[in-house]
């Protein structure tokens, strides 16, 4: 039954003038307090986390970015080696040059697979699935989004790893063993391929969604101008549909590569915990930020100089600096594609 | 062959790869959902429910009971915060304002979910000494949930048409009682929806949680500090690679368990926002 206004305001029994005044405070104190809280959370983020990490940023300098060894040093030496002012264990030396390319290498190579398969996808949803089965389908992408994580993650390390490494990369290998990156020994499973996979399954139903939901704002006229023109409906998806939604299609790719680059369960799950090593092809371990960080939990926690787990914020600011620059990008042009939309009206 | 009929083989040729493509998709979806479906069901037995994880074996009923609770004070907290900000933008303030909080809001949702909890590791399991603790894996998830919450309230609340609002204020109600008696009612379907999503994915959270819950193979003791909580995604990642039958049984049954219950969320979720569309069809 549809409510009316009138029977709503007629129902409320109306306070006192004095408490009304003392509840608007209430609402107004309640209602900016957790707007500042909610504005201020990435900010406070950033700034806390570069403070805790300024003294491994100060011991670690350049060598965080250039070199490939992980190690907190001899936890059983005496005494500390001093640098920079900062003291840490004898030995100790985090550079996190592996874990960057594992980051990199990981997303990139899934989005090599996904935002192909996601704009197929989004064009067979938006012009050509039967209206009938529609829902049904867009019901099946958004459960697939919602698929947690670790789940991911579990079909990953029971059945893709196997596959992998039993039988993909051993073919693979043995035919393509002169092509660069990919010939060579065939390794686990584990590794830069599985955790590509994984990546572009969790990243592709996102990305349906997002490309899915541009499309559909797109007026569908230019479409349908373009086919009465002469066009085929391939034509006039490729060729008129796109390049008039090219922004919004680019901001959900950044948006999802954004997504791929901070995924930690799956990935930690498949990638096979690379130390101080690049891979020699891609069916070798790798490692990512987001992995290291929570595979190091254990052993920073029992560094006495304190320096491991300051480096470990240190690769978690890298890891929120790099995600946080692309969904800037991607929501700038999301914003643009928006104000572009309205004028259009 | 004319350049029309080479073009409509094409077109043809290209929307059979496109529909090959979804197929691919689906069947990969179907794929992990049987393969879910029949490790964890004949794992998932009545005895899960209320015995505790010892060792590598044992049940579920710490990791349920956790996973519920920090779900639920997460809830509690994002209720709080998501609502009142959600509130703050579409009637308190500035368009400039609204711009800004929607856009750190936006990128508050793009935030690696490990760097959240490695924040609040830093921060307060290790900065205020809370330890492993319910509170702190709860701000977590409260954190994962809030850029979902705070889009559905102010997407639900912007929604109310502005009739309705000028004639309660017409009708003398003050702007409290317009926002708790007009506004609140109206926008309560679509906060749910949001409030469903947002539950749906800190189901599923892991990252943000080894940092900040731990993980305990006792029931929760509902002490605010110094008390690990277990949940169920623990169980799947960690026991899965554990070389035992009894494990692997128990982290298969932790992913059937959190795949219903995300799925009955999210189902649940779907059903409100299509009686909710059906009502304003229905008004207007």
């Amino acid at each position: 039954m549809a409510t009316r206004a009138v029977d709503v305001v007629a129902a409320t029994t109306i306070p006192k003038p004095k408490s009304m005044a003392a509840q608007t405070a209430l609402v107004r104190i309640w209602t900016t307090g957790t707007a500042i809280i909610c504005g201020a959370l990435v900010l406070l983020m950033l700034l806390f986390l570069f403070a805790f990490a300024w003294p491994a940023i100060k011991y670690n300098g350049w060598t965080m970015l250039t070199s490939i060894y992980w190690n907190i040093g001899d936890q059983y030496a005496t005494g500390t080696t001093v640098h920079n002012g900062v003291a840490a264990q004898p030995g100790a030396n985090f550079g996190s040059l592996v874990f960057i390319y594992g980051t990199l290498m990981t997303s990139i190579l899934a989005m090599l697979g996904a935002v192909p398969l996601s704009l197929l996808v989004a064009f067979a949803l938006v012009y050509r699935i039967p209206a009938r089965i529609r829902p049904g389908v867009n019901a099946l992408v958004e459960l697939m989004a919602g698929v947690p994580s670790v789940v991911y993650g579990l079909w990953g390390v029971v059945v893709l790893v196997p596959f992998i490494g039993q039988q993909l990369a051993p073919f693979v290998t043995s035919h393509l063993s002169g092509v660069p990156f990919v010939g060579g020994a065939a390794g686990s499973g584990n590794g830069l391929f599985a955790s590509a996979v994984i990546l572009a399954l969790m990243v592709t139903p996102i990305m349906v969604a997002t490309m899915r939901d541009v499309m559909l704002a797109q007026s569908k006229a230019l479409y349908e101008a373009s086919v009465a023109l002469g066009s085929t409906s391939w034509q006039a998806v490729t060729r008129v549909v796109v390049p008039s939604v090219r922004n919004g299609v680019f901001a959900s790719v950044l948006l999802a590569f954004g997504r791929a680059l901070g995924e930690t369960m799956a990935v930690l799950m498949v990638c096979g915990a690379a130390a101080n090593e690049f891979p020699s092809n891609i069916f070798q371990t790798v490692n990512t930020i987001a992995a290291i960080i929570v595979s190091q939990l254990e052993s920073a926690s029992t560094d006495a100089s304190g320096i491991a787990q300051r480096s470990l914020a240190e690769l978690a600011l890298i890891l929120f600096v790099i995600t946080l620059t692309i969904n800037i990008i991607a929501r700038l042009i999301m914003r643009g594609t928006d104000r572009l939309g309205k004028s259009n009206a | 062959m004319t350049v029309q009929q080479r073009n409509s083989i094409i077109s043809r040729v290209w929307w059979v790869i496109s529909f090959a493509a979804l197929a691919i998709l689906v069947a990969v979806l179907l794929a992990i959902f049987w393969f879910v479906a029949v490790r964890g069901f004949p794992a998932l037995k009545f005895s899960l429910f209320f015995t505790v994880t010892s060792g590598l074996a044992g049940g579920l009923a710490n990791a349920i009971a956790g996973t519920v609770l920090l779900t639920v004070i997460g809830l509690a907290l994002v209720i709080f915060f998501g609502i009142g900000a959600g509130v703050w933008i579409v009637e308190v303030a500035s368009p400039r304002g609204r711009q800004l909080l929607r856009f750190t809001v936006d990128v508050l949702a793009g935030v690696p979910s490990i760097v959240v909890g490695y924040f609040l590791y830093v921060a307060l399991v290790e900065g205020l000494g809370w330890g492993f603790s319910l509170i702190a894996g709860s701000v977590a998830l409260a954190i994962i949930m809030l850029p979902y919450v705070v889009r559905a309230a102010d997407l639900a609340l912007s929604t109310v048409p502005t009739e309705l609002r000028e004639g309660a204020i017409a009708l003398g109600a003050r702007p409290t009682v317009v926002l708790f008696s007009i506004a609140f009612p109206w926008a309560l379907p679509g906060i749910t929806t949001g409030l469903l999503v947002a539950t749906g994915i800190a189901l599923g959270e892991t990252a943000p949680l080894i940092y900040t819950a731990g993980w305990s193979s006792f029931m929760p003791s509902l002490a605010p500090t110094h008390s690990p909580v277990g949940y169920l995604t623990y169980v799947v990642w960690t026991f899965i690679s554990q070389p035992s039958d009894a494990a692997h049984a128990l982290a298969y049954a932790a992913a059937a368990l959190l795949m219903v219950l995300i799925f009955a969320t999210n189902l649940v979720a779907r059903g409100l926002v299509e009686s909710w569309a059906a009502r304003t069809l229905k008004r207007s």
